[in-house]
């Protein structure tokens, strides 16, 4: 047993991949939402000096990517002072924005604090449906005219879309769009479930032949790019395959967010889990990543139960996702039912059926305001 | 050969090449990744400063490293896959 705790476990090497979720306030309410479904108030949240020492600490264990993300992070108006210092570090600093609040102003003073790159979200290809998704009224019209900025600025651009069953349908308007934009990468996400995304599951998941279908469609328009025109990234949810994903690739050995009340976390899911994770208010960033119990707890195989323990993919995919496994099974312990040598697979296949036939309201992420999906 | 040797080697703005401390290596980055080089397409990239031909670099890197051989095919090479990619264009 070494001293932080966890036997035959190596050292961990630096986290490589900082996300800085700078606050939970968002002035869109997508109900596919991966953000926890209890926000938290905005007093929690850490201020500017708190944020300045977790980026330089990170950065001096290693860390390079850095995600401005939340929530909107443009609410933040310390932004383009964090970017600043971000920069001066040496991170390559990414800001992952619905786009709504991104003036001129704002662009080009993100530019001269050194932003390296812009992620945009959509919700949909035409303005109908991305508003509505989104619920905000003009938020299309919006991320238009933030697309022509972000390439006016000449930041790299990509572009985010969630793709569930509100807009799967609409994948060939999307790469149009994308083409017409000129994003640089493109990001085709079929949403996972987690946070408001789970509470809105049988309203969101694709059936298994819309994915197909969607995914058919990607690669005949990829065939016909010849090399030109937006790289599309087509990512496909798990819960039609059968072999986990290497969640976060592997807990507690690259990734780290810092959750807007300052909670460190192996993962943006991970507070749902029962264990009690540290704060930057409270512990340096390195003392959380190689000594916290609860970055300790999942590193390695030795926690691991049946079937993982005795897997030979053990290595490869690390039991999958421990959010998941809870989630599902109600014990993170478990191996991630995404895995067909999981006993409680058939949770998945029952989850894509009651998919198709919701029974509960459709909850945006701001209750006080419903639509219905079937407007759409 | 001869007409990737006229052609003048400047780093695609989607990438930023850096040495990155921790790795003991230089980097490219790009959003939400990064590459790691070894030792020969870092002294390559060192000197793409989107003003000197492949031929220049060849030259600056055979003054850099008169010992070395082959200079000529890994610097050809390396651009082939360089432009692949899309870590380079030319001007």
């Amino acid at each position: 047993m070494s001293d932080n705790g966890q036997a035959n476990t190596p050292r961990p090497g630096p986290p490589l991949w900082l996300l800085a979720e700078l606050t939970y306030e968002c002035p869109l309410h997508c109900p596919y939402c991966s953000n926890p479904v209890n926000l938290g108030s905005r007093e929690q949240e850490c201020d500017t000096d708190t944020w300045l020492k977790v980026l330089s600490d990170a950065r001096e264990m290693g860390a390079v990517q850095l995600g401005f993300s939340g929530g909107e992070p443009l609410l933040r108006k310390d932004l383009e002072q964090l970017v600043a210092h971000a920069s001066g570090l040496g991170y390559y600093t990414n800001l992952i924005t619905s786009g709504i609040g991104l003036t001129e102003k704002r662009i080009a003073a993100l530019r001269e604090a050194g932003l390296d790159h812009i992620q945009l979200s959509f919700q949909a290809a035409n303005a109908d449906a991305n508003d509505l998704i989104g619920n905000k009224r003009h938020s299309f019209e919006q991320k238009l005219k933030v697309a022509k900025l972000v390439k006016q600025y000449e930041y790299p651009m990509v572009l985010n879309f969630c793709l569930t069953a509100q807009n799967i349908h609409q994948i060939e308007e999307v790469m149009a769009l994308c083409c017409e934009l000129e994003g640089d990468y493109v990001e085709l996400a079929t949403v996972q479930y987690y946070g408001w995304a789970y509470l809105n599951r049988d309203h969101l998941l694709p059936s298994h032949a819309q994915l197909i279908e969607a995914e058919a469609k990607v690669n005949a328009f990829r065939d016909q790019q010849q090399g030109k025109g937006p790289h599309f990234i087509f990512v496909t949810p798990d819960y039609y395959e059968d072999r986990p994903k290497a969640c976060m690739n592997g807990w507690g050995t690259t990734f780290l967010t810092v959750a807007p009340d300052g909670s460190a976390l192996p993962c943006h899911s991970a507070k749902i889990l029962p264990l009690t994770f540290p704060n930057v208010k409270e512990k340096s960033v390195r003392d959380i990543w190689f000594d916290d119990f609860s970055f300790n707890h999942f590193r390695g195989t030795d926690w691991m139960q049946g079937p993982c323990k005795t897997c030979d993919e053990k290595d490869l995919d690390f039991g999958g996702c421990r959010c998941q496994a809870y989630m599902l099974t109600g014990d993170m312990y478990k191996t991630d039912p995404v895995c067909s040598k999981s006993p409680q697979h058939h949770l998945m296949a029952e989850a894509a059926a009651k998919s198709q036939t919701p029974e509960r309201e459709l909850v945006y992420r701001d209750p006080k305001v419903k639509i219905p999906v079937t407007e759409i | 050969m001869s007409e990737l040797a006229t052609k003048v080697p400047k780093l695609n703005r989607l990438f930023k090449f850096q040495f990155e401390k921790a790795q003991d290596c230089y980097v490219l980055l790009f959003p939400e990744g990064m590459i790691k080089l070894n030792d020969s397409a870092s002294a390559i990239l060192l000197q793409v400063d989107g003003n000197k031909t492949v031929a220049g670099i060849i030259a600056a890197l055979e003054a850099d490293f008169p010992d070395a051989e082959g200079i000529e095919e890994d610097v050809f090479a390396f651009f082939e896959h360089a432009e692949q990619k899309r870590w380079i264009n030319y001007v």
